[in-house]
């Protein structure tokens, strides 16, 4: 197979876009993706300093790896979970790849900060690890950000990860879910860190391949906890449609974008204030982080 | 010995023994696994589906789904 750009020899095929490229002309198209992601959803410039949430995936790390390539300043911040083998090879993942390109790196670790990794606390608290962990890598995300001087963070999600999301916020009719389904949750004043996906338009295939052409060393393992997890059905389910009527995801999950979204019914203002306990906004008295560990330490 | 294919898969991680040569689209196909969901690394190389994977090549084939954000 030959790149439709240059008639070298192919390194994948991408039936959505009716194409095959080279690694050279593959790169420049994810280049192109992601910058364009970026300026027309005008998530940042390169004045602002952007943290990437990185967590030894392929997604995160290649999206840092662009951000680096064009000319962004970025930081990385690494959580790490606490859950045995997996949460260590990831940081040493991500610890390697930092140093490789000479960027900086936050490393925040579970298991020195509360005495415990999310698995652990999931079990005190009684709540599902997935959403439990959910609640605690927003929340650090957001923190670590502000504390730092960060306004964005990057997260690694892509067209898979969004498109999958839809379908199962759209089969429970989750509409206030909806609503903040966006590629960016703006800083409401300040209030908050921009939160950005540039990879929203790139299949989850790509971004893996990226990775791999590129020689990101990444850990391909899934975390242990999500085995069975809904997303990996929904993201399943999206992938036959895609087989049979290749641009399904981009045209289901862009389409969603491009359509204005109904108002939420009656206005919803939502009252921030600092919470008693760590300082962060939350709608209540005390954010969902801290309650859940009040929980843990009773 | 016979001349034969080493494939290495995941979840769980494993290696078969087949008989080449084999196109990667047939080798997908009749592995039951999709094409949008799994890169085919032979050597250090990406390969596309029309590839033919010849007798004595180690072929990796590399799930890229994952549960989201990674
Ligand atoms: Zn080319
Ligand atoms: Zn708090």
């Amino acid at each position: 197979m030959k790149c439709r750009q240059c008639q070298q020899s192919a390194v994948i095929k991408m039936e959505r876009h009716n194409t095959s490229l080279c690694r050279g002309c593959f790169n420049l198209y994810v280049h192109d993706q992601v910058e364009r992601a970026i300026t027309e959803e005008k998530m940042f410039d390169r004045a602002e300093s952007v943290l990437v949430a990185v967590s030894g995936g392929k997604d995160s790390l290649a999206l840092w790896d662009v951000l680096i390539k064009l000319g962004y300043r970025t930081a990385g911040l690494h959580l790490n979970l606490g859950i045995n083998d997996y949460s260590q090879i990831s940081q040493e993942k991500v610890e390697a790849f930092a140093e490789s390109r000479g960027t900086e790196l936050i490393v925040h670790a579970y298991q020195e900060a509360y005495g415990l990794g999310v698995i652990e606390i999931a079990e005190e608290t009684a709540r599902p690890a997935c959403s439990a962990c959910g609640t605690m890598k927003r929340y650090h995300f957001n923190r670590i950000a502000m504390e730092r001087g960060f306004p964005v963070v990057a997260t690694g999600h892509n067209l898979d990860d969004e498109a999958s999301r839809l379908l199962g916020n759209v089969l429970q009719w989750q509409e206030e879910y909806l609503e903040k389904q966006s590629p960016v949750l703006s800083d409401e004043g300040g209030t908050w860190a921009r939160k950005v996906k540039p990879l929203f338009r790139l299949a989850e295939r790509e971004a893996a391949a990226y990775a791999v052409l590129n020689r990101i060393d990444y850990i391909v393992d899934e975390c242990p906890m999500s085995k069975g997890a809904k997303m990996l059905v929904y993201k399943d389910v999206l992938n036959r449609l895609e087989e049979t009527s290749p641009g399904t995801k981009h045209r289901f999950y862009l389409g969603f974008l491009k359509r204005p979204r109904a108002l939420p019914s009656g206005p919803k203002e939502l009252h921030l204030h600092p919470c008693q306990s760590c300082g962060q906004p939350t709608p209540g008295e005390v954010c969902g982080f801290c309650r859940l560990m009040q929980r843990v330490a009773r | 010995m016979i001349p034969s294919m080493k494939i290495k898969l995941y979840h769980p991680p494993r290696e078969i023994i087949l008989k080449g040569p084999k196109q990667v689209a047939v080798l997908l196909r009749e592995l039951n696994l999709a094409k949008e969901a799994h890169l085919v690394i032979c050597g250090e190389e990406l390969v596309t589906e029309d590839r033919v994977i010849l007798d004595d090549q180690v072929v990796e084939i590399r799930p890229v789904i994952s549960g989201g954000g990674g």
